[in-house]
C-alpha cells in the first residue's frame, strides 16, 4: 500500500497557467475521443484576466467523495489513490460532486453517472493533460515533491534578496 | 459534414422567431467559413443598397470549418459581418477567445441575425434551445459587467458571451462587439448595427462533441503545430507582443505620430512595448487552444491611475499614445481600459483624439466648441475627457462619435483634410507615406484602411522591395497576401499564428482536409481564397463604392514626411497611386473601374453574382 505523500496527482501552477484549456481538449479526446470541455476530467477557471487556474482531482487522504456515496459505487485505490467509479452502482444521484471542495466529480452528460480524474491510468506516457500543458504548468506531483519545491524556492528568495544591495 | 456543425440559425428580432437551416455542402466548401461563409450569407439575406442601421440589414455571426477543435489557435474565432456604418460597404471583424468555440458545440456555423426588437433584449442559445430574454437591467452597461450580468442570471459560469456597451447602444459608427471582457470584433462599427437592433449580448452554452474527420492524422498535426508555436515563428507575440512595433517602426520612421504631423514619435521610448512589459505587464493569457497565448493584461500599479488594468496591443497603444502626443503609459492604459468599458474599437477613436486634437491646434475646433477641453497634442487628461465624451455621446463626443470622416462632415471648415481615413475607417499604425505597397494595400481593402487584410506593411519594412517606390508589380504582391488573409479569416485560424505554417497552402489544405474530410488541393483552396476576396468586392460593388473609394487620406497625398532622414518628403501622388491601382486591377483581373469581370466571376463559379456586376457595366 502506497502511503499518501507518495501518491502522485496532477498540480497546477497558476502563476504559468494561462488559462487555454489545451488540458481540457486533450483529456476530452483522450478519454471521450472528441473535443467537449464538458467531458474533461480537468476544467479551467479564469477567475478574472490576471487569475487562471486549471483543477482536478487531488487524491485526498480520506476522499469526502467516497464517503457521500451511499451506494458504495466509490473507492479509492490503495494502490494510486485514484477514485475508482463503478458505473453499475452509480445512479448519478449527485452527492460526491456536493462533497467533493475542488469540482473534480462531474456527472457526464450522456451516461449520467460520475466521473473523475483516473491520471489516464491506461496511458504509458500518463496524464494527457501533463504531456499537452504548452506553459508547463501541470505536474504529475506527490505532495511530498511540492513541498520540497517550494522550501527550496523561499530559501532561493530569501539569499537573492540578501545578497542584493538594500 | 464533418467539421462544420451544418446548421445555420436564423433569428428574427422583430418576431422573436427563430430557425435552422441545413448549411449547404456546396456554399461550405465554395467560401469555407469565417468571413467568406459570413460575406456570402449577407449577400443571400440583404437588397442592395440597404441601409447599415436598417432592420433589414442582417448581422451575420460566423464559425470556420476548424472552430471548436484543438488546433492550435483555429478553434477559438468567430467573425461578424454586416454592412458597415462606417465605409457604406462590407464590415467584418474578428475576434478570438472562447465564444467561437462555445457557439460550434451549440451546434450552429452560423448565425443570421435581422430585424429590430422593440425593447432591449439578449440572444440565448443553449444548444438547441434559442430564446430572446430582456435586457432592460442590461442597459447602459459595459461588455464585461454585462457578461458577469448574464452568468448570474443564467446560473452557468461556462456560459460565453459577446456584447456591445454604451457606444453600441448610441449607435457609434466606431462601436465593436466584445467577448471575454477583453476580446473585440473591432473594426467597421459592427457594435453600432448590434445596437440598432436593440440586440444588446449573444450568450451561448454549447455541450456537443466536435470531431475532426480523420482524428488521428489530425492529432498528429495539432502536434506539430503546439511545437511550431511554441518556437521562434511566433516568439514575437509570445514575449513583448505586438506593442515591440513601436520601437521597430519608430526606428523605420513609419510610425505616424501626432495626427499624421510626422512619422516617427519624439518620446517612443517612453511608450515602447519594453517599458510596457517591464512595468505594466502583470500576465499573459490565452485565448482556448493556444499554446502560443499573446494577450498581454497590463495593470497600473501606482499614481493617479491606480488599478487600471487593460489588454495592451500595438494599435491601441499607438492610436492612444504616439497618434495623440501622449507619452504616459499610465494614461494610455487608462485610455484603452475606457473603449473597452465602453465598446468603442480603440484604433478609431485614438486616430479620432488625434484629429479633434489637429483642428485644435489649427483652430478649427477653439476652446468653446469643444466644452473647454484643453485638447493640445500629448495631454493626456483630454484625451482621456474625449473618449469618455465619444462613449456616452455627450458634448463634442456627440459628433466624435462617429469617427472622423462623419465628424469632419459636421465640423467643415477643411477639417476633412485633417482626417486620415480610407472609406470612412479610421488609419492604423503603419505611416503610408513611406510604405508603397502597403499604401496600395491600404487603398484597395475592402474594409478601408486596414492592415490586417494584408501584412504588405512588412514587404515593405522588411526591405523586400524599396519601400518608398511606387512600381509594377506591387499588385500582384497584395493581391497573394489579401487571398491568404481571406483564408486565415475563413478557415478560422489566428493571424498571429500565421507563421507556424511553413507552406500556407498546403498545409491550409491538408489541416481543412482533416478537420471535413473533404479533399481539396492546394491549388483548389487558392481559388477559394480568390472567391472570398472577390465577394468581399462584390458586396462593395453592389453598395455603390468605386475606384475613387480605393484611395488615401489627405495628409498621404498631400503632406510629405518632414523629418530629415530616410524618408524625408515621401508622400504617395496621384500618379503613383493611379499606377498601383491599374496594376492590382489587372493581377486580379478587374476592369480598370476595379469591377470584376464576369468571365472572372465565372472562372471562379461565381455566376450567381453576375447581376451584380452587369448592372454596373450598364450603368
Amino acid at each position: 500500500m502506497v502511503k499518501i505523500h507518495e501518491r502522485k496527482f496532477v498540480s497546477v501552477d497558476p502563476d504559468k497557467c494561462v488559462g487555454c484549456q489545451t488540458c481540457e481538449y486533450a483529456c476530452s479526446f483522450t478519454k471521450e475521443k472528441a473535443f467537449n470541455p464538458v467531458k474533461s476530467r480537468i476544467r479551467v477557471v479564469r477567475q478574472n484576466q490576471l487569475v487562471n487556474m486549471a483543477v482536478t482531482c487531488r487524491l485526498c487522504e480520506e476522499p469526502a467523495c467516497v464517503a457521500a456515496c451511499p451506494r458504495d459505487a466509490l473507492t479509492q485505490s490503495d494502490e494510486t489513490g485514484i477514485i475508482m467509479i463503478d458505473k453499475d452502482k452509480c445512479n448519478g444521484c449527485g452527492w460526491c460532486i456536493e462533497a467533493c471542495d475542488y469540482g473534480a466529480m462531474m456527472l457526464h452528460p450522456e451516461t449520467k453517472t460520475v466521473y473523475s480524474c483516473d491520471l489516464c491510468k491506461d496511458n504509458p506516457k500518463g496524464p494527457q493533460c501533463v504531456q499537452w500543458c504548452p506553459e508547463e504548468a501541470l505536474t504529475l506531483v506527490t505532495s511530498d515533491t511540492l513541498a520540497q519545491k517550494a522550501r527550496i524556492s523561499a530559501i532561493r528568495k530569501l539569499f537573492q534578496e540578501k545578497k542584493s544591495p538594500a | 459534414m464533418l467539421g462544420y456543425a451544418g446548421k445555420v440559425l436564423y433569428v428574427d428580432l422583430s418576431s422573436g422567431k427563430t430557425r435552422t437551416e441545413k448549411l449547404s455542402e456546396e456554399t461550405a466548401k465554395k467560401y469555407i467559413g469565417g468571413i467568406g461563409l459570413g460575406m456570402q450569407l449577407w449577400l443571400a439575406n440583404s437588397k442592395a443598397g440597404v441601409d447599415a442601421f436598417s432592420p433589414e440589414n442582417p448581422l451575420v455571426l460566423a464559425l470556420g470549418p476548424v472552430s471548436g477543435t484543438m488546433f492550435p489557435t483555429g478553434g477559438n474565432g468567430h467573425a461578424f459581418i454586416s454592412k458597415s456604418p462606417a465605409t457604406g460597404g462590407v464590415g467584418e471583424a474578428v475576434s478570438h477567445g472562447t465564444f467561437g468555440a462555445e457557439l460550434k458545440r451549440a451546434g450552429y456555423d452560423a448565425v443570421i441575425m435581422s430585424g429590430k426588437s422593440d425593447r432591449p433584449v439578449y440572444l440565448w442559445i443553449d444548444d438547441d434551445s434559442v430564446q430572446l430574454l430582456d435586457a432592460a437591467q442590461l442597459v447602459g452597461k459595459s461588455p464585461s459587467e454585462t457578461e458577469d450580468a448574464i452568468k448570474d442570471e443564467l446560473g452557468d459560469y461556462y456560459v460565453r458571451v459577446a456584447s456591445i456597451g454604451l457606444a453600441g447602444e448610441k449607435l457609434s459608427k466606431i462601436a465593436c462587439i466584445l467577448n471575454e471582457k477583453t476580446r473585440a470584433a473591432g473594426r467597421t462599427g459592427l457594435g453600432a448595427v448590434m445596437g440598432s437592433k436593440n440586440l444588446k449580448a449573444i450568450a451561448v452554452r454549447g455541450t456537443r462533441d466536435i470531431v475532426p474527420a480523420q482524428p488521428e492524422p489530425f492529432m498528429e498535426m495539432v502536434k506539430e503545430f503546439h511545437e511550431r508555436m511554441k518556437g521562434p515563428a511566433t516568439q514575437k507575440y509570445r514575449t513583448l507582443g505586438t506593442v515591440e512595433n513601436v520601437l521597430i517602426n519608430n526606428t523605420l520612421n513609419c510610425m505616424p505620430s501626432n495626427n499624421y504631423a510626422n512619422a516617427r514619435f519624439e518620446n517612443a521610448e517612453k511608450v515602447s512595448g519594453e517599458a510596457l512589459n517591464e512595468r505594466y505587464v502583470s500576465k499573459i493569457i490565452a485565448c482556448s487552444s493556444c499554446p502560443m497565448r499573446c494577450e498581454h493584461e497590463a495593470v497600473v500599479r501606482e499614481g493617479q491611475y491606480k488599478g487600471t488594468m487593460a489588454r495592451m496591443e500595438y494599435e491601441t497603444l499607438w492610436a492612444m499614445g504616439p497618434y495623440t502626443g501622449v507619452d504616459h503609459l499610465d494614461a494610455i492604459i487608462k485610455a484603452a481600459e475606457l473603449c473597452t468599458y465602453y465598446g468603442l474599437d480603440a484604433q478609431s477613436a485614438g486616430v479620432t483624439v488625434g484629429f479633434v486634437m489637429d483642428c485644435h491646434e489649427k483652430g478649427i475646433l477653439t476652446h468653446d466648441d469643444l466644452g473647454g477641453i484643453d485638447a493640445h497634442f500629448g495631454n493626456a487628461e483630454a484625451m482621456l475627457k474625449l473618449i469618455e465624451l465619444m462613449g456616452k455621446r455627450e458634448g463634442i463626443g456627440n459628433i466624435l462619435a462617429d469617427g472622423v470622416k462623419a465628424a469632419a462632415e459636421k465640423i467643415g471648415k477643411g477639417s476633412d483634410k485633417l482626417a486620415q481615413h480610407i472609406k470612412g475607417l479610421e488609419v492604423t499604425g503603419y505611416d503610408l507615406r513611406c510604405l508603397k505597397t502597403a499604401a496600395l494595400a491600404f487603398a484597395v481593402s475592402f474594409r478601408g484602411a486596414d492592415h490586417n487584410r494584408t501584412s504588405a506593411y512588412a514587404v515593405d519594412m522588411k526591405g523586400k522591395v524599396d519601400r518608398l517606390k511606387a512600381e509594377k508589380g506591387r499588385g500582384k504582391i497584395v493581391k497573394d497576401l489579401e487571398d491568404t488573409y481571406a483564408l486565415i479569416d475563413s478557415l478560422i485560424v489566428c493571424k498571429n499564428s500565421r507563421g507556424a505554417f511553413y507552406k500556407e497552402l498546403p498545409e491550409m489544405a491538408k489541416l481543412y482536409g482533416l478537420v471535413t474530410g473533404y479533399n481539396i488541393s492546394p491549388e483548389e483552396l487558392a481559388t477559394a481564397a480568390e472567391r472570398i476576396s472577390t465577394l468581399a468586392k462584390l458586396i462593395n460593388v453592389r453598395e455603390g463604392l468605386s475606384r475613387k473609394d480605393d484611395t488615401l487620406p489627405w495628409k498621404v497625398m498631400n503632406e510629405p514626411i518632414p523629418d530629415d532622414g530616410p524618408v524625408k518628403g515621401a508622400l504617395v501622388t496621384q500618379d503613383e497611386l493611379d499606377l498601383m491601382l491599374d496594376d492590382y486591377y489587372q493581377a486580379r483581373g478587374w476592369t480598370l473601374e476595379g469591377v470584376p469581370t464576369t468571365d472572372k466571376l465565372k472562372e471562379l463559379g461565381m455566376d450567381e453574382f453576375s447581376n451584380i456586376v452587369e448592372a454596373k457595366q450598364e450603368a
